[in-house]
């Protein structure tokens, strides 16, 4: 279908400050009818809130909307559903406990009797799913569908309320390979049928493969609109990070040494009896970096976990530094013994978000005699030592009375990162060091790793 | 309309004032139970209202919330100079003792509780005595020779009145059972007519025909699962008979209304007295209803026995037994 | 939603209460409006009624140091992330610590008593609130359920213990012998008797002070909110107490161990529940009266919410609630027509709008400062 000449979306100078960060500052964009749009950027650059704004969770500062050249008000996401506009939320917004057709009918049940809303629904949810191949079993408990269905669901229930365009915010961070390219294929169905979709991700793969157009965001501000085909990911990356970017690491040659990590032969079932690290056995070396591949969910969190004292195995030996940890470790002791460890999940576990940066700068090690002594937590002890870790790591803002909530996704991850070397460990585990943080700080994280390889 | 509350502000600064010079006037202080608790305090609430309009003279009144409230109340009364300050209940007497000490000119009262200073009037009832004559009623009137007594809060002067009930029945008919059963061991006895009602129907799945209430409001339950159930029962300190008729048997009288109304009355006409003020069947101060509610119930043989009780107890040739002086019964 | 936009401090912290306060108090008017008296006189008596003279402070810093305690409790609870309505089950108990020691060691001299009866108030309050503690980490029970029927547990036990043990024989009054005495004139203290700030002053410089059971514990109470301030964010074990009540799963990532966190929680928060009998056991009643906690426990809960669980706030709301409970009192003293059961219908629309709503009107002021400030 060839694009209409209006477009679908236009957003004319937003601008939207929160306090004292300008989220976005004067972008203007226009989404054609009918294509697939890509929003990149680094954490905290804006993309999220450009979207708040056009679903109607927040208001613009200044600046206009317009709905296919109409100007209009959006002052909740009603508003936003009821001139066509669906999200698709990175963490989705589904009832586990109720039915597909149910999840997609919450919202727009029309009237005190939920039946004949169900019955249309289940007619206009069968004609949905087929048109889109989404292949979606309307009665199936939500919470027992896999991700990738729910996610499907979500799109389903946009698509049910009316939704024209589609903004979907980091869709492929929960999904499998294989599961991602079935979205693609979903999505470009829904630009054929003239639908239009915004894609807000990090990941330049997924734009050079599925986008039409690609708008690229730094700062608050929007830095260019390029035409997908006519672009690389080098000029992407570039515009991105606002200079040229290191893709690849020159490493030197590993020396290895003597073995610090054994595992052997572990099992870790969950509260169901599966095993989920089953039988496992490696080692790793001083002074040598060791990956652990595979798609997300085959047991290589629990693998983190079980190694660094969290949970401990069903099976199997764990020894580090030639002493057995498998059945008695906790991750105070170990963390006593020299492995330190940057956990997968960094906003939910490695740090707290409602504390600030300094008492989230001591986690795991609070008790610690530099501290404070006996029972005491001196704070200014506490406070000067996250300040000089900032420093070092290069932490904005470096100011250590900031909520860690506050920080951007690399940010927070230099703040674990820079406790969690800082007491010079013997073996640092890091889950997913690249998840949810961009290029520029990406590349400083590997580098960081190859300085531990080198010192070890 | 803010200009009219401004105003009215202003007219409460000086009737605050004003409200100062209540010499003469008496004040009474109830207890947790509230005053329209349909027994104790609202019998003494209506003694007040009686004085009330009988004298033209009005009186303070103040419900206490909590603990703190007691002293606070009295002090509160004392400050102001009200006279006599009459405080319900035993719960008082700690409080009432410490502001009487610091206010030697003023007057006080207490019911059902005896406070030692020579500025209290302490007012105690012999309800044994009035027990003593329902419970003769109660042994005459029933049929299956069982009857019950059922207690509110499980304390000396619940028990006093059970034990003055048991001595009646047992000198009506030497071989009747008394089934005995106390409510609760807190304030709330007092007021759960539900919980009355259960062990009114327990009483009588075990045989009881006739039941004398002593527990405050839970006693309207006693009352009217007894009136349900086809038995009799008797109630207390103020005349219930009417509350189911023809079928409430009497009603054990135990005149705090008079006796808060006497303390008002001799406080405005200078006749009060300090110390200790029993009252008993001769002094009027207990008793039994007998009214056209129960006319019908109350056989003249009846009638007779318990005339000849109560002139023997006021003469001393039958001497009740009072639980509180040892804590102890001589009869079950 | 991190990036909401957010109040400034002083808004957040000073403003909002004062707004609900400030709804709270017009539609309490509007409840005197219907009940056919005038609003601004009642507001007047009340106002007056405590702060308006020596005796009325009195009052109210006696209440404050009951919700102070309870409010404490409640607070540090919540920093572990754990919800204790059992304040008045805890106090309850920690009665019976008080009174047991203060009657058990009467021959001692008070120094070495008084000392004793307030840890042994904690201590009881503090096995209570335990046991909640030990049911959630170990056996998963809610601690909101069990705090709660542990509230009507400590009722039954403690009803059976002051009839039983601790009433004299052929006393009518459900309450223990009194657990000391004081004679101003010789300075004689015995037991574990808090003598009141009046008594204090007799005996002490001859001067009479109004009558009221506000006695030194009011100071205690200050001490131990610094106390709870400093546990809270200047001791490693506060530190813990913090970060499993933030993010469990961080606290165990850092070798936490949250079990053990919240039963020591659950014992603090207990402890200083009990510390309420020291108010009032040792300081007000000097006895133990059946029952009487009074519902402290529970304003506790509402002056922890309005406090925001820091120390401060707690004792400023825990006075805003001593005004209520005295003003209240006053009011009844001089409108019968506003019973006391009114005066709870205005002490439950304060709680309504300063706890439960209190973020009511938060949206609607965002707005007005974020338009303001552009």
């Amino acid at each position: 279908m060839t694009p209409s000449t209006t477009p679908a979306i236009e957003l004319i100078g937003i601008d939207k400050r929160f306090g004292p960060v300008h989220a976005n500052k004067d972008v203007t964009l226009t989404i054609r009818q009918g294509s697939i749009h890509g929003i990149i950027g680094e954490n905290g650059a804006g993309k999220s809130t450009l979207m708040s704004i056009l679903f109607g969770f927040y208001q613009a500062d200044k600046g206009e909307i317009r709905v296919k050249g109409q100007p209009l008000k959006i002052r909740s996401s009603s508003d936003a559903i009821a001139h066509g506009i669906g999200m698709v939320h990175q963490h989705f917004m589904l009832v586990d406990t109720f039915t597909v057709l149910e999840n997609v009918v919450l919202g727009a049940e029309g009237g005190a009797l939920i039946g004949p809303a169900l019955a249309k629904a289940r007619e206009t949810l069968t004609h949905l799913s087929q048109d889109y191949e989404m292949d979606v079993d309307p009665d199936a408990i939500v919470g027992e569908l896999p991700v990738g269905l729910q996610q499907r669901v979500e799109i389903l229930k946009a698509l049910f309320k009316g939704a024209e365009t589609l903004i979907l915010d980091e869709p492929t961070g929960v999904l499998t390979p294989d599961e991602a390219d079935h979205l693609f294929r979903i999505l470009g169905q829904l630009r054929d049928q003239g639908k239009t979709v915004i894609l807000i991700t990090h990941k330049l793969r997924e734009i050079m493969a599925i986008t039409d157009h690609v708008t690229v965001m730094r700062r608050g501000e929007l830095v260019a609109t390029f035409e997908t085909k006519k672009t690389n990911v080098e000029e992407l990356a570039e515009a991105m990070v606002g200079r040229r970017v290191l893709l690849h690491v020159d490493k030197s040659p590993a020396k290895p040494g003597v073995v610090v990590l054994d595992v052997k032969n572990v099992t870790w079932k969950d509260k169901k009896g599966i095993a989920r690290v089953d039988n496992v056995s490696f080692n790793v070396r001083a002074g040598e970096i060791v990956g652990i591949a595979g798609v997300s969910g085959n047991g290589q969190s629990e693998l983190l976990d079980v190694i660094a004292g969290i949970t401990r195995p069903a099976s199997g030996e764990i020894i580090f530094e030639g002493k057995s940890i498998g059945q008695l470790a906790d991750p105070r002791h170990l963390r006593e013994e020299g492995l330190a460890h940057v956990p997968e999940d960094r906003q939910h576990r490695g740090l707290i978000s409602s504390f600030d940066a300094s008492e989230s700068g001591i986690l795991g090690w609070h008790y610690d005699e530099s501290l404070g002594h006996g029972f005491r937590l001196d704070r200014d002890k506490v406070v000067a030592r996250c300040t000089k870790e900032m420093a070092e790591f290069d932490v904005r803002p470096g100011n250590p009375l900031l909520k860690s909530s506050k920080f951007s996704g690399g940010n927070q991850q230099k703040i674990i990162l820079a406790r969690e070397i800082a007491r010079d460990p013997d073996l640092l585990i890091v889950g997913q060091p690249t998840r949810g943080v961009e290029a520029n700080e990406r590349e400083l994280g590997l580098r960081m790793a190859g300085v531990m390889r080198e010192a070890a | 309309m803010i200009k009219k509350l401004l105003g009215a502000a202003a007219l409460t600064a000086l009737m605050a004032v004003s409200a100062f010079a209540a010499d003469d006037k008496p004040a009474i202080v109830f207890d947790i139970g509230g005053k329209f608790d349909k027994s104790f305090n609202e019998s003494m609430f209506n003694g007040s209202e009686k004085f009330k309009t009988e004298t033209g003279v009005a009186y303070g009144e103040f419900e206490i919330a909590n603990e703190a409230q007691r002293e606070q109340a009295i002090r509160n009364f004392a400050d102001q100079g009200y006279s006599p300050i009459i405080a319900a209940g035993f719960a008082q007497a700690a409080a009432l003792e410490k502001v009487a000490k610091e206010y030697p000119d003023l007057k006080f009262a207490i019911v059902d509780m005896v406070v030692d200073l020579p500025n209290v009037q302490s007012i105690v009832f012999k309800e044994h005595e009035g027990s003593y004559l329902v419970g003769i009623m109660a042994a005459m009137a029933s049929k299956s020779g069982k009857v019950g007594f059922v207690g509110g809060m499980d304390i000396p002067l619940i028990r006093k009145f059970g034990c003055g009930y048991v001595q009646g029945v047992k000198a009506a008919k030497a071989d009747a059972t008394v089934f005995q059963n106390m409510t609760g061991d807190t304030g709330a006895a007092w007021n759960d007519p539900v919980k009355g009602g259960e062990i009114t129907k327990s009483q009588m799945s075990q045989g009881a025909d006739v039941i004398y209430a002593a527990a405050g409001a839970t006693g309207l339950g006693v009352l009217q699962a007894a009136a349900d159930g086809g038995a009799l029962s008797i109630g207390v300190d103020a005349n219930q008979n009417y509350l189911h008729p023809g079928k409430v048997l009497t009603s054990m009288l135990k005149r705090v209304d008079v006796a808060v109304y006497n303390v008002m009355k001799s406080g405005k006409d200078g006749s009060f007295k300090g110390g200790v003020q029993a009252l008993g069947l001769a002094e009027d101060g207990v008793g039994y209803a007998m009214d056209d509610n129960n006319k019908p119930l109350v056989t003249p043989e009846m009638q007779a026995a318990v005339e000849k009780a109560k002139a023997d107890i006021i003469s001393g040739a039958v001497k009740v037994h009072d639980y509180t002086e040892d804590n102890k019964c001589p009869v079950e | 939603m991190s990036a909401r936009g957010e109040l400034r401090g002083w808004a957040d912290v000073a403003l909002i209460p004062v707004l609900n306060l400030v709804v709270a108090l017009l539609v309490s008017g509007i409840v005197v409006l219907i009940i056919g008296e005038s609003p601004m006189e009642a507001m007047w008596i009340m106002l007056k009624g405590a702060v308006g003279s020596i005796k009325g402070w009195s009052y109210l810093l006696y209440y404050s140091t009951n919700f102070i305690f309870t409010g404490l409790a409640v607070a540090v609870a919540f920093h572990a992330g754990l919800f204790n309505i059992g304040g008045e089950g805890q106090a309850y108990i920690a009665g019976l610590g008080a009174t047991m020691t203060g009657l058990g060691l009467e021959f001692l001299p008070w120094p070495i008593v008084i000392p004793l009866a307030v840890l042994m108030s904690a201590l009881f309050g503090a096995f209570w609130g335990w046991v909640p503690g030990y049911l959630q980490a170990k056996r998963g029970s809610h601690i909101v359920i069990t705090t709660i029927m542990f509230n009507f547990i400590a009722s039954s036990l403690m009803v059976y213990f002051i009839n039983y043990w601790l009433r004299p024989v052929g006393k009518m009054a459900v309450e223990s012998r009194a657990v000391g005495n004081f004679d101003f004139s010789t300075f004689d203290l015995t037991g574990a008797y808090i003598p009141s700030l009046r008594e204090l002053s007799l005996a002490i410089f001859g001067y009479r002070l109004p009558s009221s059971p506000l006695n030194p514990t009011f100071l205690f109470a200050l001490a131990v909110a610094w106390a709870v301030w400093y546990l809270l964010w200047r001791t490693k074990l506060g530190y813990e107490i913090r970060a499993v009540g933030a993010n469990t799963d961080a606290a165990v990532y850092a070798g936490i161990r949250p079990q053990k966190i919240i039963m020591v929680t659950m014992a603090i928060s207990g402890g200083l529940a009990g510390l309420l009998a020291v108010n009032e056991v040792l300081g007000a009643q000097h006895r133990l009266v059946l029952e009487y906690v009074q519902g402290a426990g529970f304003v506790g809960i509402a002056v922890a919410l309005m406090g925001r669980s820091h120390p401060v706030g707690i004792v400023l709301a825990a006075m805003l609630f001593g005004l209520l409970y005295q003003g209240g009192t006053e009011l009844s003293f001089a409108k019968p027509e506003i019973n006391r059961d009114m005066i709870v219908v205005i002490q439950g629309l304060v709680i309504l709008f300063m706890g439960a709503l209190e973020q009511t009107f938060r949206p609607w002021l965002e707005a007005l400062f974020f338009r303001a400030e552009d």
